[in-house]
């Protein structure tokens, strides 16, 4: 078997390989909403923190000259440095309120809009895109991660700005009492900002994973719910919350050793700050004393230098306390937007596509080979023509790759090599809205939302009236049925449907389809669980429904292909055998076989 | 130097007032609205008690941490103002300094930074190891729950609310530990500052400490407005999840309609609720926070304006205005971080009581404790008087009474919908009947020990589900059997030959829900999957809907041997072609809800019209 590069399945990407920065860049490209009033908000954080540093002196300036100055108290500057210090906090307040409020809007406005995107992404995917990732794992992308980010925004940013710009201003501070001192304190922080990027690597690293385990903590939850019913009756539940278990504690390890790690670097802060201190008094006492360049630092500039050296480290602290925080966030933000940056290799070609004509449609395929990504060929040269208006059977033994064939057919698949036409324009080049709008597929197990039956069978048709719902039902001959239930089209089916019967669940697909009113119906197996009488009697209303137009069903059951025009038989991927039912009975070979058996369980 | 920290915070949400907002299907669901008359102070210590009751060590290292923390910002002034005294002035006065002296304050500053860290790594790291232990105990028991929890429980509940439930919920509910230690630590600041300003003036202090009541008054407003939004954002939270998982589970269904837009508009409408209602919280907490953090400030301006009264009336001394002055602002940072922490209590209360409910739901599948120990030969099943309904008064099944004997198949056939899948969920104990019994070689099912009947009776689902794992894997489902049984079983479920064809044969992986094979792969797989535990009682739902004719016969074929070879089972089998049919002893004909009619396949055909149209269906003349 040959084995040919993958056609569409990239997967999807975790969006590791992306910088911090590009990041910060490429979420606020995705979402514009970020950068609404930047500077407004960076304008308020900056009075807001004016003010909180007006607040200590003006208190400073009224204990030390007001209340216990020289001429005892000074009862007008301490009146007027009270209404300065009320003044100050209600400007502050003012301001914080101004800013906080302003960030947690544009902040939950960009979040929402990239939430939205990646959704919306995820169903542009391709199928086979999809399912290289678990459900619950996708859900964790649009949910939880996004979540993470929320957290920085609407913070972080600004104060990380407002630190960087309070070191340089203390910086400034610091040369203008003494550029040698400045020198020494620097050099006390080198090493932190120097680690600081050692370290911003393993914390973006290790928030990286912890996001990656809340993935597949919740793709571990999913899927025993979903599977509820072979963990009970096969009583795995042991195994099955060991395996939860796991990945519970694969994810509190990650979140362990990731808080350590930020635990660790941000302490680091405070070593270079006690060294800087202490340095800061050796080195003045030096140069007061003319052992190193020839200064005239007094005591007091020391000690006075001692104190600034506080203004230094606390924004200091603050920055790396932002930067440890920005990289859970960034971690989340770069898991949605892998989502976002993963190609929808198989691509809309948008307005400038073509629009598939309202009438019977006729199918080429063209030399059509397929293959599953890393796999071997399921579809080989696949060349046949198929008539508008012909209703064709499609048959062969499991795994022959009539699933496949009809994936193709309907492009939710492009082929490795050849090409499919409808109507003469190669399925590549049609618009989706068009193609999805003309040609319907049922497939093999019918999945219905968690609503009523009138919005399950609407979905196909949006603007479909009640009215409408239950004429299409009674033109499957299904109005017996719809009858029987209790609350008609309001009932119910749950989730997935698993309310309804599994022969009602494929009922609803169908008359969803048939209410599309497409002009290819391509049906797997959509009748495989419903019972002979009812399926005959469906059979024999699709037939009239879709006449002069084209179908393509797929069936096990030899009774479709006796009525269709045309059989087209699959052996291993390849057209073995196509005509009438007549003569491919008298031709013998796959069909011939297949057939027998038929003809030999039905005898019985 | 004081440790800021930003905010920590993630809220999202929705108009809480809007009951159209959301699907009235899952009002059960819905959380349990803030409770009015509660205390939010008193549940959220009573959330916090239960974690430090859990986690008692851990929490006191975390504590000390910050205790330590405290203690040693407190010591680098006090090394600052000795080194001033011993070292700095003294080498200034001097012209000399000693290399003791210098080494003495290097230590002295080294010494009390990093002891300073080893209480920042040990608060911050105590307080994210207790957290994570926490939320993980929490989702060990939630998950647990979800397991034990009956069928009829999960077709009400979403995968998508229980994902949330696990995971954001629990979040929220252990949210406020990050901040704990750092406000208990930084209480015994706060407790030692008030000690000293009441000691210092009665009346200067009293006005500094309405600091305390306003701060409380300004928490209790903040949690009274936000407790209501945080209860509709969590609720959100889970709708949001559900839309998410419930979209991408059916994705095929939304691609071949091209309905990728109305789902993103579904999707949007829940992230703007949560969005809108984040802005709101947004607001709320834009007033709380800068109100929180210049109380202090208003109780340093009142204790001045005081202070300088007090003064001239000769009551007090300008020294005591200072010192009450600064104790105040000392605390004015500790009353922030307990702020934090108080601020984190609507959320976290609301995230704890919606996973208490889940955990406080009862199980209500009760079991005995029978065993049947390991008899070798087929199981006995017998019917008394089955009823079950899935709603009230509309019946599925009505007064089912049969006997199977061990050894013996019997097919049920009916119409779709006739209540046959019922039947087995009724057989493997997926649902109790509302009247009569299931018993099995005597026993009811009821009085069987817990995971009694999975080792006598397997069910073939009418959809195959398969999991994320190995052939082997969803075969054996974790159980050591040997490969050749397993070969075996996959033999007679006709899978041996796609399997061995796989690139890795029985390790090949299948993706989640087995999306790598084949839809009679899939159904193929399930079979093996319950052969292999060689059942002395075996349900067959339709189990071979999927497969075509041909691989149909041999597995029939390869059936009836094992039945003609003894194989031990008892064999229910739903079915509709005949083959499959004729495999049984015995038909049961269900209509209604009821037997209509039994007997053998050849006389139900010939007396039963109904039956014989049926299972006839398929040679009627193509008209
Ligand atoms: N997503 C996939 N990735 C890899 N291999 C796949 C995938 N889907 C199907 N296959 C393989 O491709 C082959 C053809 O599968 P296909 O589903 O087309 O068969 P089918 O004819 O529809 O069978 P059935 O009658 O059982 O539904 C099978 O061998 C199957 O294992
Ligand atoms: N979880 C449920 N909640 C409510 N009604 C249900 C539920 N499951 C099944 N029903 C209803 O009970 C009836 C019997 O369903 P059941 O699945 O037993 O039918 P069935 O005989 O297996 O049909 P099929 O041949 O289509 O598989 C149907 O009307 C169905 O809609
Ligand atoms: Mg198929
Ligand atoms: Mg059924």
């Amino acid at each position: 078997m040959t084995t040919v590069a993958p056609s569409a399945g990239t997967s999807m990407a975790t969006g590791d390989e992306i910088s911090a920065w590009q990041t910060i860049k490429r979420g606020a490209e995705i979402s514009p909403e970020l950068k609404d009033g930047f500077w407004g908000t960076l304008l308020l954080a900056l009075l807001g923190t004016a003010g909180r540093v007006v607040v200590p002196v003006v208190v400073q300036q009224t204990l030390d000259r007001g209340i216990n100055g020289p001429h005892g108290i000074d009862l007008p500057f301490v009146t007027r440095m009270a209404l300065v210090a009320a003044l100050a906090l209600v400007l502050t307040g003012a301001s914080s309120y101004l800013m906080t409020a302003r960030l947690f809007t544009t902040a939950e406005r960009g979040l929402a809009t990239l939430r939205i995107k990646a959704f919306r992404h995820v169903h542009d995917l391709p199928v086979l895109t999809q399912n290289t990732e678990r459900r619950g794992a996708l859900v964790s992308r649009v949910t939880s991660d996004v979540d993470q980010v929320s957290q920085f925004l609407v913070f972080g940013g600004i104060i990380g700005i407002i630190s960087v710009g309070q070191v340089i201003v203390a910086t400034l501070i610091m040369l203008y009492y003494s550029w040698q001192l400045t020198i020494v304190v620097w050099v006390c922080f080198a090493p932190l900002f120097l680690s600081l990027r050692y370290f911003q690597r393993r914390l973006s690293a290790a928030y990286g994973v912890v996001r990656r385990m809340v993935g597949q903590m919740l793709a571990a939850v999913s899927e025993p719910v979903v599977g509820a019913v072979v963990v009970r009756t096969h009583a795995i539940e042991g195994r099955t919350q060991a395996r939860i278990d796991e990945a519970i504690a694969r994810y509190q390890d990650a979140s362990t050793k990731a808080q350590g790690l930020t635990a660790f670097s941000f302490s680091l802060g405070g070593v270079s700050a006690g060294l800087a201190n202490a340095l800061v008094l050796i080195v003045g006492i030096w140069l007061g004393q003319g052992h190193l360049w020839a200064g005239h630092v007094t005591s007091g500039e020391v000690l006075a230098f001692a104190f600034l050296v506080s203004l230094f480290v606390s924004p200091v602290q603050m920055g790396t306390q932002v930067l440890t925080d920005a990289q859970n966030a960034i971690a989340g933000w770069r898991r949605v937007i892998g989502i976002l940056d993963t190609p929808a290799d198989l691509d809309d070609p948008g307005a400038t596509g073509a629009s598939l004509p309202h009438r019977p449609l006729d199918i080429e395929f063209d030399h059509v080979d397929f293959a599953y990504p890393g796999g071997p060929l399921v579809l080989r040269d696949v060349d046949l023509r198929i008539e508008a208006g012909t209703r064709v059977a499609v048959v062969g033994e499991t795994g022959s790759g009539k699933t496949t064939f009809a994936k193709v057919l309907t492009r939710l698949m492009d082929p490795v090599s050849g090409s499919v036409r409808l109507a003469g324009h190669d399925l590549r080049t049609v618009t989706f809205s068009s193609l999805r709008r003309r040609v319907v597929l049922v497939p093999q197990e019918g999945f219905l939302f968690d609503s009523t039956l009138l919005a399950n069978v609407s979905y196909g048709d949006l603007d479909a009236t009640p009215d409408d719902v239950r004429r299409a039902v009674i033109g499957l001959g299904l109005g017996d049925w719809l009858e029987s239930l209790p609350l008609g089209l309001d009932t119910r089916v749950g989730q997935r449907g698993e309310s309804m019967s599994a022969g009602e669940r494929q009922l609803v697909a169908l008359v969803r389809a048939h209410l599309a009113d497409p002009d290819l119906l391509v049906l797997d197996e959509a009748t495989s669980a419903v019972d002979p009488a009812l399926e005959m009697r469906i059979g024999r209303a699709l037939e009239a429904l879709m006449s002069g137009r084209t179908s393509v069903t797929i069936a096990h059951r030899m009774s479709t292909a006796e009525n269709a025009d045309e059989v087209i038989v699959f052996d291993q991927g390849r057209v073995v055998q196509r005509g009438p039912h007549t003569a491919l009975v008298a031709e013998g070979g796959v069909y011939g076989r297949l057939h027998a058996s038929w003809v030999a369980q039905q005898g019985t | 130097m004081s440790e800021t920290s930003t905010r920590p915070d993630g809220a999202p949400a929705n108009d809480a007032t809007n009951p159209a907002a959301h699907d009235g299907a899952h009002e059960a669901t819905s959380p349990p609205a803030a409770d009015p008359g509660r205390s939010t102070l008193r549940d959220g210590f009573g959330v916090l008690g239960v974690a430090i009751r859990r986690e008692p060590w851990i929490f006191t290292v975390s504590t000390l941490g910050s205790l330590l923390f405290g203690a040693l910002t407190v010591a680098d002034a006090w090394v600052l103002g000795w080194a001033t005294d011993h070292v700095v002035l003294p080498a200034f006065r001097t012209g000399t300094t000693t290399a003791r002296a210098v080494l003495a304050v290097l230590a002295l500053f080294l010494g009390v930074a990093i002891l300073r860290a080893v209480g920042i790594v040990a608060r911050r790291l105590g307080a994210g190891v207790m957290q994570y232990r926490m939320q993980a105990a929490y989702r060990r028991e939630v998950t647990a729950q979800y397991l034990r929890l009956p069928m009829a429980w999960h077709q009400r509940h979403p995968a998508g609310q229980l994902l949330s439930n696990a995971n954001s919920d629990v979040e929220a509910a252990w949210a406020p530990i990050a901040p704990l230690p750092m406000a208990v630590g930084t209480l015994a600041m706060v407790v030692i500052a008030v000690v000293q300003m009441l000691l210092v003036d009665l009346t200067m202090a009293a006005v500094g400490l309405m600091v305390f009541p306003l701060v409380t008054a300004a928490t209790l407003t903040y949690q009274r407005f936000s407790s209501p939004l945080f209860t509709r954002i969590q609720a959100l939270r889970a709708e949001l999840s559900e839309v998410a998982h419930e979209s991408f589970d059916g994705a095929m269904v939304v691609k071949t309609l091209g309905r990728e837009a109305e789902e993103t508009a579904r999707f949007a409408e829940k992230a703007e609720q949560l969005r809108d209602l984040g802005i709101r919280v947004g607001r709320i907490r834009a007033v709380f926070d800068p109100l929180l953090e210049a109380l202090p400030g208003f109780g340093v301006l009142g204790v001045l304006g005081v202070g300088v009264w007090r003064i001239r009336h000769g009551h007090a001394d300008p020294g005591d205005v200072v010192t009450i002055a600064y104790l105040l602002t000392i605390v004015a940072f500790p009353i922030r971080s307990i702020g934090w922490l108080l601020g984190e209590f609507p959320r976290s209360i609301v995230g704890f009581r919606r996973v208490q409910r889940v955990l406080d739901e009862p199980v209500e599948t009760t079991y005995g404790d029978v065993r049947l120990g390991d008899p070798q030969r087929a199981a006995r099943l017998e019917l008394d008087g089955l009823a079950y309904s899935y709603l009230p008064q509309q019946p599925v099944l009505g007064d089912l009474s049969f006997v199977v004997e061990p050894g013996r198949t019997v097919a049920v056939v009916g119409e779709t919908a006739s209540g046959k899948s019922t039947l087995t969920t009724l057989l493997t104990r997926l649902v109790d009947p509302d009247a009569g019994r299931v018993v099995l070689d005597g026993v009811d099912l009821r009085d069987l020990a817990p995971g009694e009947l999975a080792r006598h009776v397997a069910l073939v689902p009418q959809s195959a589900f398969m999991f994320d794992d190995t052939v082997r894997g969803n075969v054996t489902l974790g159980e050591d059997v040997p490969d050749e049984e397993v070969w075996s079983a996959l033999r007679t479920a006709q899978a041996d030959g796609f399997v061995a064809a796989l690139p890795k044969g029985l390790d090949s992986r299948l993706g989640e829900r087995g999306t790598t094979l084949s839809g009679g792969q899939r159904q193929r797989l399930s079979l093996a999957r319950a052969l292999v535990r060689r059942p002395r009682l075996l349900v067959l739902d339709d189990a071979t809907s999927a497969v075509d004719p041909e691989v149909e016969a041999r597995i029939l074929a390869a059936m009836r041997t094992a039945v003609a070879e003894g194989s031990a089972s008892t064999l229910v089998l739903i079915a509709y072609r005949k083959a499959t049919i004729a495999l049984a002893d015995e038909v049961l004909f269900l209509a209604g809800g009821r037997i209509a009619d039994r007997g053998t396949h050849a006389d139900l055909l010939q007396r039963n019209p109904a039956y014989a149209r049926l299972v006839n269906a398929y040679e009627e003349v193509p008209t």
